[in-house]
């Protein structure tokens, strides 16, 4: 029987060869997440090694300069290692320690997973290797670094595109080599069942604080969410706990790198078909005989052909909306909130702003709108000098 | 009896597999005529795919030499259709679940049987996914092999017990490719399966030397190999249809 399903999407599509391990894997953590030892080993090392919560802060200035909604945002970037990554490391690595594993690995597209998963791999003594398309080794150059200091091995992957999806094979290809010692800690809410579900669920806390921190700032649930998708950890987990409240807008941003209608995005909802690939049904950038479209953007972290399946089935009934940011609005974005708020996003994170500068001059002033910054913007300020023609390298 | 299993009949079986259109698809139908006059008993024809995850260097690198020759699921099952009577023995298709979803799984069935394809071997499909197949496999009378691997342990029962044409048992971990030793206990595997149904059983993954494929085919019904014979592929291009035919005719020798 087939588990794991959002709707039609979902499922588990591997080789028989690690089955057992992403059964063994499942069973772990329907045991473990709801064992207090385990929730609150993992609550204090959110509290005091990632920085939880987060603060949701109100961006006032933007709000004033764009003249509408109120906008809040929700600082993932200011979790320790500098993404909304580091809360799946830490309960999947908690995880795999607790099932006996003594070896992680991972693959990164803009390296924040990479290295969330070697951060934490260090602290609790795991040893870590990483799958990063070779591409976006010279893209995020300082990541890879930093991966290697956390002492971290990193495979520079040269098959296919170079990029996100090659990373994903190359980790599969290597957790079907060797799955005894090893787990795969996947980064987004993708993948074969159980993996987009204790991402996602790994993940929720980002959308329990908004609620929560909203609550005591205004007394009143948001009347929008957004976030920047690519796999969708982040969007996920800031969705979750709003899907139930009908009334709060819910926006997914994905990345159309030069346009939806040029050949260079990775805008999976605008311009995908469904398709099962990396393990699940969900939609896919692809041709009509199933060959995986090679997709661009300028963010590493999105620029990646499908999308978790829980999102793709949140599209097909309606509850989430996705629209496409292309790399100039995105980048326009980065500029602007670094100049407004003295906040530099990453560049995933700044295709939620974008989106965010359109819609909230329409919407009235007692509106609220929550953008998830899911990442600091450290790594990108020398891919958007150079974007913006300044010869400068890392 | 099903075309799989009276391939099963002539002693051992040799089951060797090519990808389609590496170099191009005129080598590819040559070498589907050639081998099956020179002991193949089954021949897996792969359909490329561009992002192929149980696949070790050696055929992720044909699948995109295939793919930038222009080589299309279409273009794969008009060829076979046409050479099918020249063909002298039992075929099936490897590829992967996205290639068939999209082109439509009840079409791609339909088509196998047109074309006289016997089967299809599906790596990223577990047992728990067979619906996705299944019912169209069924409708066309196309078998649908069950792969086992060396982690399946107490999963080999469940699988055996539905398996159709053979079960394809996975002899290593890892990825397809060329291996120099082989530690996985074939014999229990085989046993496990052979205690619960009939269906023969072929070894595949890692096989390339006359010696392994002899001590292979000691416990199992059949021998796979890909990764060897798309190197020869490789080295010769269009010009590797002599040797690939000598390397078939020598692994035939050593099972027989």
């Amino acid at each position: 029987m087939s588990k794991g399903k959002f709707g039609v999407h979902g499922g588990q599509f591997v080789p028989e060869t690690l089955m057992n391990a992403i059964n063994e894997f499942e069973k772990a953590y329907n045991h473990y997440k709801d064992d207090p030892e385990f929730v609150a080993e993992l609550d204090t090392l959110m509290r005091e090694y990632a920085g939880r919560p987060s603060r949701l802060y109100y961006a006032e200035k933007m709000t004033k300069d764009l003249g509408g909604a109120k906008i809040y945002l929700k600082r993932e970037d200011l979790n320790h290692t500098g993404s909304h990554k580091l809360n799946n490391c830490l309960g999947q690595c908690l995880l795999a320690k607790k099932m006996g594993k003594t070896r992680v690995i991972a693959e990164t597209g803009a390296g924040q997973h990479g290295v969330a998963t070697a951060t934490v791999a260090a602290l609790l003594g795991l040893e870590c290797e990483i799958f990063m398309g070779k591409e976006d080794t010279i893209r995020q150059a300082l990541n890879v670094y930093r991966m290697k200091l956390l002492g971290a091995k990193v495979n520079a992957v040269e098959t296919g595109t170079m990029t996100l999806k090659d990373a994903v094979n190359e980790a599969m290809r290597e957790w079907t080599n060797r799955v005894s010692d090893t787990h795969y800690v996947l980064g987004s809410v993708m993948g074969p069942h159980p993996f987009p579900t204790v991402v996602r669920d790994f993940q929720s806390v980002i959308g329990k604080e908004i609620k929560a921190q909203l609550h005591e700032k205004e007394g009143k649930l948001p009347d929008v969410v957004m976030a920047c998708v690519g796999g969708g950890s982040n969007a996920m987990g800031a969705f979750y706990e709003f899907i139930k409240d009908e009334n709060v807008k819910l926006i997914g941003c994905e990345a159309a790198g030069l346009g939806v209608d040029n050949p260079k995005n990775a805008a999976t909802m605008a311009n995908g078909t469904l398709g099962i690939f990396h393990g699940m049904k969900s939609y896919f950038c692809q041709d009509e005989y199933g060959q995986i479209a090679p997709v661009y953007s300028i963010s590493a972290g999105l620029d990646y052909p499908g999308i978790g399946p829980e999102h793709a089935n949140l599209a097909d009934t309606g509850r989430a909306q996705y629209v496409p940011v292309t790399d100039e609005e995105a980048v326009s974005a980065f500029e602007y909130l670094s100049r407004t708020e003295g906040i530099i996003p990453a560049i995933e994170s700044s295709h939620a702003v974008a989106h965010c500068i359109k819609i909230a001059p329409t919407m009235d002033r007692d509106k609220i709108i929550v953008v998830n910054l899911s990442g600091r913007g450290d790594k990108d300020v020398a891919a958007i000098a150079r974007y913006r023609g300044e010869n400068l390298y890392e | 009896m099903s075309e799989i299993k009276k391939a099963f009949e002539n002693g051992k079986a040799f089951i060797p597999f090519v990808t389609a259109g590496d170099p191009d698809l005129e080598t590819t139908e040559k070498l589907l005529i050639e081998m099956s006059k020179n002991g193949a008993d089954i021949i897996e024809i792969g359909i490329p795919f561009s992002d192929p995850i149980a696949e070790g260097v050696v055929i992720q690198e044909a699948d995109l030499r295939a793919l930038a020759s222009g080589t299309t699921t279409d273009k794969i099952f008009e060829m076979v259709k046409r050479v099918r009577s020249e063909i002298k023995c039992a075929l099936a298709v490897m590829t992967y679940m996205n290639p068939i979803f999209v082109y439509g799984t009840d079409k791609f069935m339909a088509k196998c049987k047109e074309c006289g394809i016997s089967a299809v071997i599906v790596p990223d499909t577990p047992f728990e996914e067979k619906q996705e197949l299944a019912p169209y496999c069924d409708k066309y009378g196309v078998e649908l092999v069950s792969l086992i691997a060396p982690t399946s342990h107490d999963r080999i029962k469940m699988i055996a017990k539905e398996s159709q044409g053979f079960v394809y048992c996975v002899s290593s971990m890892g990825v397809t490719g060329v291996r120099s030793e082989i530690t996985t206990d074939i014999g229990e595997m085989v046993r496990l399966v052979k205690s619960v149904s009939d269906t023969p059983c072929a070894v595949g993954f890692g096989i390339s030397t006359p010696e392994q494929a002899k001590k292979m085919a000691q416990s199992a019904d059949g021998v796979i190999v890909g990764s060897a014979i798309v190197k020869i592929v490789a080295k010769y291009g269009k010009d590797c249809i002599k040797p690939v035919c000598d390397y078939v005719k020598s692994m035939k020798e050593a099972i027989s």
